[in-house]
């Protein structure tokens, strides 16, 4: 069956901004979803509300809608398109949920829109877990018993019917509260009671736990002649218990005989065909008992998923891609095998190396949270490794996640349980957490026996075995005792044991590099195989490849220049899809100037890691020695014009100074250096005149102690060389900054990840209140041009993470003048760090009586995370500029060529807000600081502030509130602004409620407040207490800032209360009056949507 | 403990790995054989024991080779035919609810040599190229390199030889309680088709040489033909045994059954560069348009256009290859790939129904 062509225009769903549990790997499949439809002629129509994304460029679809994700914004869009169908499979859950609310309001129906890829009716049955059971037990497939309960009566009875061990998880929630396993009566009332509470409809469902049996996922196509393959099958090291997007898996299946794999592949065609999923790609999970191999069904996904995208770059079989096309009418037998060119997808990909993807946490940006796993995901990001063996592939992953660990221990940070007990280690290990891979070997390496971990973590005798393997070639390492007592056979036996230098190096305590030199002498030398989707047996077209020590190498010969661009690694939170952003853009631009552009990275989720996004693409840790391993290859096989590193964020920007210096593109390392280093750049901005706040860097508590009695408190305490303001802390006094400063050496959760030396100190800064933050992006040229992309004036001020804080292009409140002041600074820093490419530069400005103080924070001569936000506000594309001017060319050639425009503006306001995953983490405070906690981002596009700025507040999740109750409780400073937003509020019919003393001040400046709010503890005559008033509903609005001049913990119980709640929160009076404004022109205005494409057309935009 | 070992290809290139296996203590040559890739993911003990592998060294392509062990379930007959094993890796013990042993105890007890750490992806690349060729492997402390290559020349390979006659059982016996009478014959016929057979029939399992004759005197409702090892051409006597069949009663041939009767038919058979090994080749049922994914082990085939009316019913969509044909006219079909799996997937279970309703009608 061929394309159909009874379709012109598809609308297509992205998944929004970047959240846990729904991350950049949408990003991967929307782009290949677009490309493939415009490829095949349709109109493509796009609805994203995240900026950072690739999909969202204007050149990816014809209709680009950056717009809040909400039904009534589709809507508009739909009216406005009149699309003939609408694919909703390839945007994760929220498309889904999106396209099943419209389909529910008749939208799709009244306006003739079709759903393909799955209809509503598969969509309903795979994604209820009720209907999805019984469907299950129609076909004859098990699934562990289970019951739902509205009470705990109910919950007892179920759970007495099927017996202990239970599951409990209520409906309908975020973030795993109320999830738990019920070992006895006592257990399940407990934890029944506390789901119940959680459950919005107080619903729980009551199942048998099978926690400790193995865990597995199918991932699944099928096309319209209902041909059925199996692209990949995932085995996962954690058991069942632990969420698989927070498991170690491992591909293929490594312990699975014939026998049940085929019963499985069986079982999940039976599953597919009954849920009616027509075409595309569906992720099946199954649970098998260790003991007996009897096989459940966990649940369907009946879309593209976290795993489709690593089975994708696992197997190099492009589900996204082939289920778009299946979309569209073709089937499996219809389209060719891209990497061999000649065989059709129908088949199933066969692979000759073992892949393991390991999740990244950011538990230490939430205090208080315990860093166990569970049921319910918790990873923010993932890398992903190829090696020929499982221990190969482990050792890799382990390091490309960038947690300071050079493998599976055989680090400094192995010591970090030598003074547990042996028991000790076995209880912590029994407990998922990040550690216990690292745990798990620690335990081998003392002996302990692979039953007994076995017995203690349900982990599969099999990955401990070879774990075995792992320590018992450190120990014939260990006794060698150093590098030239090895031969040829020993370097080839370790290092096919993925052992890195690194780990050697700390082994035998002599420098890495001494390493290299030894092996290499013995010719043992990292070779690099293809990923071809069929073991070898035809040809590959595709240069995908992975290093593995073996007899020989397949790079093929570069016919042109060859551009190395060095990827960001896992997502993170303060490094995530902006970077990989910026690197596919530079690698299209490259591509398209006439280099041969070459991707090292290692993360599955992203574009970057498509193997047709570059011209050769290396899956391969971000580490010193593994790029220079492709290094050495790709210049063996033709010329290396140079190496980028100043696109992939913080971790190709480590590496700057330790890579050949010739061949590191645009920004000279050294400059790079003078940028971090705070000495160097003080002495910098003092040479230029740019203010700075004061401070100093110290490497002890005696030394920061000495800065704070110079520059006063509060005070900014952070360590340099990091992202995301990673362990960065304002401190109000002594205790604060002593204990600060132990979180940052030693083993505080920086420690884990550096520690402090002379050569990484710790900064100190008087903290600036009241200050406006401002973000400024621009590109130098060779010739010392500089180009500004935006000036972003901050919603929030300064003291909270740029990455957290709203920020706004053109700048709303900022006077032309400061404006100017900021971007001659921006200039003057650029010509004085000598920059060559991208360059951000962040500022404070402070209000005084003699006009505006601008204080420079720091200058990162590398691209930032607003670089796809200021592209798409202003319709510059920074990024292939950027990589254009780090390859030689200048920005008046790039004019010349069209490449660079003008910035388009005054028709429109942008509004970039954050999005935070405190629903994740109930307990969390939501108050924001210098730390950065948000994952993703959004944007909102409108013709004035207000409107823009409600835009981004409904695209992040919170909808702004048209009437009802706005609960105020204000910091003393922070009280007079407050009463301009609250008599605001109050105007525009809302009324107030507010703590006592707020109140007090509120009623005096003549505004009512209706409710008076007594604090936890304090009894106020007439008061209801806080969280009473938001567990109620009562409340739709909370401004919350933290009180007094004390630690900005105050009032967390108000933030922590909201967040369970859901209500929207906001923490700054800045934010307040943006949301008071936001609420007025959203009540004035009707909806308006618009595309990109409009936009940048500046012309023709009518101005508002 | 590791006891280094070479592979030599009769083309002279040199593979280093590891002696793992069976090696006779004292006497005993080098492992020679024609060496054939496997892409199978899982499987390997159902691999090992088909006996159509006999005369050859099997190359898995997947690094890990018996992390689930062995169990006397698995096994496609009594014993391994197959001249050796190389693989990436064979880890130290296996773990699975059904394993009753280690793949190192099989090894031994099947007194079969196996060569592991080889770059296996390098080996079959070569072979993708050069095609598959003899070769020889063996421990270095026993035999050095030009011993090697000498063995693997002296190979004769399995072109114009009749393997079969070496793996097919000298009595007849019967398995099976199904409704219908169906003959056999054992080229090297694996279990799991007789477990399918024996659902449908009570099979009585005859020599290769049986006469037609014989088979026509047991009256049965329907004639299996088996798969098997080597070059179809070299079982004449087989062919002709086929030939007298067709017509007289319903035939079912399978893999090396298949090229036979192909044979009998007037066709021509050819030896492919490296075969067809593995569990995930697409194969179209044309009379329907559906695409099977199928198991596959064969290194030769039907020559395309060497049949006269002669319906072709199936073709695999990776090389054109001729997967399966018809003589309705003569109740016959015939496929080149493994519908019993076994391993592999089950897509194509349906046949067997197909053979059960001819012989019905
Ligand atoms: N009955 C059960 N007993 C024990 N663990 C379970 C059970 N059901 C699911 N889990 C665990 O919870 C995780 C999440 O469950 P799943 O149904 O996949 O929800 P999600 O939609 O979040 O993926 C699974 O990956 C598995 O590890
Ligand atoms: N001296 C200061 N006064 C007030 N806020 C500051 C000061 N220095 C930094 N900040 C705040 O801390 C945040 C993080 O600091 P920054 O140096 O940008 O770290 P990162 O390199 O992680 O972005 C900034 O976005 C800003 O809001
Ligand atoms: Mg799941
Ligand atoms: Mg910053």
């Amino acid at each position: 069956m061929p394309r159909r062509d009874d379709l012109d225009s598809i609308l297509v769903i992205g998944s929004g901004p970047i959240v846990i549990g729904q991350a950049v790997e949408f990003d991967y499949s929307g782009t290949q979803a677009c490309r493939v439809l415009k490829q095949e002629g349709y109109r493509v129509i796009l609805a994203n509300s995240n900026p950072a994304t690739i999909m969202t460029d204007p050149e990816f679809a014809h209709r680009t809608y950056v717009e809040p994700l909400t039904p009534d914004v589709l809507e508009a869009i739909v009216e406005r398109e009149r699309p003939d169908a609408v694919l909703p499979t390839l945007g994760g859950q929220t498309a889904l949920n999106l396209a099943m609310a419209l389909h529910e309001r008749g939208t799709f129906e009244r306006l003739g829109v079709e759903m393909i890829g799955a209809n509503s009716e598969a969509i309903a049955t795979a994604e209820n877990r009720d209907r999805f059971k019984q469907a299950m037990t129609e076909i004859g497939l098990a699934v562990p018993e289970s019951g739902f309960a509205y009470n705990l009566e109910e919950a007892l009875e179920v759970g007495e019917s099927i017996g202990y061990p239970l599951i409990i998880r209520p409906s309908y929630i975020l973030g795993g509260a109320g999830t738990g396993i019920a070992f006895d009566r006592d257990d399940l009332e407990r934890i029944a009671a506390t789901g119940l509470a959680a459950s919005p409809v107080s619903e729980i469902l009551v199942e048998r736990s099978i926690a400790g049996w193995k865990e597995y996922e199918l991932e699944v196509m099928r096309d319209r002649a209902d041909n059925c393959v199996i692209v990949c099958s995932i085995e996962n090291f954690d058991p069942m218990g632990v969420h698989t997007g927070d498991s170690i898996t491992v591909a293929p299946a490594q312990t699975l005989s014939d026998h049940e794999y085929q019963r499985m592949r069986d079982n999940a065609f039976k599953c597919i065909r009954r849920i009616g999923v027509e075409t595309g790609g569906s992720n099946i999970q199954f649970a098998v008992d260790p003991r007996t191999g009897e096989q459940v069904v966990i649940e369907m996904n009946p879309r593209v998923s976290r795993s489709s995208a690593l089975a994708s770059k696992a197997t190099g079989f492009p589900i996204a891609k082939i289920a778009a096309r299946l979309a569209v009418g073709y089937t499996l037998d219809e389209i060719t095998n891209d990497i061999t060119g000649e065989t059709p997808a129908s088949f199933e990909p066969t692979i000759d190396y073992v892949v393991t993807k390991i999740p990244r946490w950011a538990f230490e940006k939430f205090p208080g949270i315990p860093d166990v796993l569970g049921t319910r995901m918790q990873s923010v990001g993932e890398s992903m490794a190829i090696g020929r063996t499982f221990p190969e592939s482990l050792q890799k992953g382990l390091r490309s996640l960038e947690r300071g660990r050079a493998g599976l221990n055989c680090d400094p940070a192995e010591a970090m349980w030598d003074e547990w007990s042996d028991s000790e280690l076995v209880r912590r290990a029994a407990i998922a957490t990040p550690d216990r891979p690292f745990q798990l070997e620690a335990a081998l390496r003392r002996g302990i026996s692979v039953e007994r971990l076995h017995e203690a973590t349900g982990v599969d005798p099999w990955f401990l075995d070879q774990l075995q393997l792992v320590v018992d070639e450190r120990r014939r390492l260990a006794d060698l005792g150093g590098p030239d007592r090895l031969g040829r056979a020993d370097w080839r036996r370790t290092k096919r044991l993925g052992f890195s230098d690194a780990q050697l190096a700390y082994l035998w305590n002599v420098p890495e590099a001494d390493i290299r030199a030894a092996r290499l002498t013995h010719g043992v030398r990292a070779t690099f195989k293809t990923v071809d989707t069929c073991a070898a047996e035809f040809e590959a077209r595709t240069p995908y490849h992975y290093s593995t020590y073996e007899d020989d190498d397949e790079v093929g010969p570069g016919r042109r220049p060859k551009i190395i661009i060095l990827g960001s690694g896992p997502n993170r939170i303060g490094q995530g899809v902006e970077f990989d952003y910026c690197c596919v853009q530079a690698s299209f631009a490259l591509h398209d100037a006439g280099f041969e552009t070459v991707m090292i990275n290692c993360n599955p989720e992203t574009v970057s890691t498509d193997y047709d996004t570059s011209d050769r693409l290396y899956f391969e840790p971000v580490t010193l020695e593994d790029v220079s391993n492709v290094l050495d290859v790709e210049s063996a096989t033709g010329d290396v014009a140079g190496i980028i590193v100043t696109l992939g964020g913080q971790t190709p920007l480590k590496l700057s100074g330790l890579l050949p210096p010739d061949l590191v593109l645009g920004t000279p390392p050294d400059a790079i250096d003078l940028a971090e280093d705070r000495e160097r750049w003080s002495s910098l901005c003092r040479r230029l005149g740019i203010p700075q706040p004061p401070g100093g860097t110290a490497v002890t508590v005696e030394q920061a102690l000495e800065i704070v009695d110079r520059v006063g408190y509060p005070a900014l305490v952070r360590p340099s060389y990091v992202l995301g303001g990673r362990a960065m802390e304002i401190v109000y006094g002594e205790e604060d900054l002593r204990r600060a400063m132990e979180e940052l050496s030693g083993f505080g959760s920086l420690g884990r990840e550096g520690g402090l030396s002379a050569e990484r100190p710790v900064l100190v800064d008087r903290f600036l209140e009241d200050a406006t933050e401002v973000d400024v992006d621009a590109v130098r040229d060779a010739t010392g041009e500089v180009v500004i992309g935006a000036v972003m004036e901050h919603v929030e001020e300064a003291g909270v993470h740029s990455g957290d804080s709203a920020c706004v292009i053109p700048p709303p409140t900022l006077s032309a003048e400061t404006v100017a002041t900021i971007e001659s600074h921006v200039r003057a820093i650029a010509d004085a760090l000598g920059v060559i490419g991208p360059l951000n530069v962040q500022f404070a400005v402070k209000a005084g009586e003699s006009g505006d103080e601008v204080f420079v924070i720091e200058a990162n001569p590398r691209a930032s995370r607003t670089v796809p936000f200021v592209s798409k506000a202003t319709g510059v594309p920074m990024a292939k500029v950027a990589a254009r001017v780090l390859a030689g060319a200048t920005l008046a050639s790039l004019r010349e060529e069209g490449l660079l425009r003008d910035p388009v503006g005054g028709g429109h306001v942008s509004v970039k807000e954050a999005v935070l995953p405190f629903t994740r983490f109930p307990d969390a405070d939501t108050l924001l600081g210098p730390e950065m906690r948000s994952t993703g981002e959004v944007m909102g596009i409108d013709s004035s502030f207000g409107l823009a700025f409600a835009k981004s507040q409904a695209a992040a999740g919170d909808e702004l509130p048209g009437a009802g109750t706005v609960f105020f409780s204000l910091a003393d400073r922070d009280k007079p602004s407050g009463v301009t937003a609250a008599r605001r509020f109050v105007q525009l019919g809302f009324s107030l409620a507010a703590t006592s003393g707020t109140a007090a001040f509120f009623e005096a400046a003549g505004v009512p407040v209706e409710t008076v709010v007594s604090k936890v503890g304090e009894d106020h005559p007439g008061g209801v207490d806080a969280v009473t008033l938001l567990r109620d509903g009562k409340v739709n609005l909370v401004v919350n800032t933290p009180r007094g001049r004390g630690p900005r913990a105050d009032g967390a119980y108000i933030r922590r209360a909201a967040n369970q709640h859901r209500v929207a929160c906001v923490t700054t009076v800045a934010a307040a009056r943006a949301a008071a404004a936001g609420i007025a022109e959203r009540a004035a205005n009707q909806l308006t949507v618009r595309t990109l494409q409009e936009y940048h057309e500046a012309e023709q935009l009518p101005l508002a | 403990m590791i006891r280094e070992a070479l592979l030599v290809l009769s083309d002279g290139t040199t593979f280093e790995g590891e002696a793992a296996g069976f090696w006779d203590p004292e006497a005993g040559g080098p492992a020679t054989g024609e060496v054939v890739f496997n892409t199978t993911l899982t499987g390997y003990q159902e691999v090992l024991t088909d006996p159509s592998y006999a005369g050859q060294i099997i190359c898995f392509t997947y690094p890990h080779i018996g992390n689930y062990g062995i169990t006397g379930h698995d096994s496609e007959s009594a014993r391994a035919f197959c001249r050796g094993l190389i693989a990436r890796d064979l880890p130290p013990r296996p773990s699975s609810w059904r394993s009753e042993r280690s793949v190192h105890e099989f090894l031994q007890d099947q007194r079969l040599p196996a060569l592991t750490g080889v770059d296996t992806r390098r080996l079959t690349r070569h072979i993708r190229e050069a095609g598959s060729m003899p070769a020889a492997f063996g421990p270095l402390d026993r035999f050095d390199e030009t011993a090697l290559k000498e063995a693997a020349q002296a190979e004769p390979g399995t072109e114009g030889q009749d393997l079969a006659s070496q793996v097919t059982t000298n009595q007849p016996y019967t398995v099976g309680d199904g409704p219908l009478q169906v003959v056999a014959y054992d080229f090297g016929i694996k279990r799991t088709i007789l477990r399918h057979l024996g659902h449908l029939a009570t099979v009585e399992v005859v020599p290769a040489s049986t006469p037609a004759a014989d088979v026509l005197a047991r009256r049965p409702d329907g004639v299996f033909l088996s798969n098997g090892p080597g070059d179809p051409s070299a079982v004449g006597y087989g062919i002709e045994s086929i030939k007298q069949l067709l017509g007289q009663v319903p035939v079912f041939g399978i893999c090396l059954g298949h090229q036979m009767m192909a044979a009998a038919l007037g066709g021509r058979t050819y030896k492919m560069p490296f075969g067809h090994h593995g569990g995930n080749h697409p194969v179209r049922r044309i009379a329907t348009g559906a695409v099977e994914i199928t198991s596959q082990n064969h290194n030769y085939a039907v020559a395309a256009g060497s049949l006269e009316d002669t319906e072709i019913t199936h073709i695999n969509l990776n090389d054109g290859v001729i997967e399966g044909i018809s003589r309705p006219d003569l109740r016959a079909f015939s496929v080149q790939y493994h519908p019993e799996a076994g391993p592999g997937p089950h897509d194509a279970s349906y046949l067997f129904s197909e053979f059960e309703r001819i012989m019905g009608a």
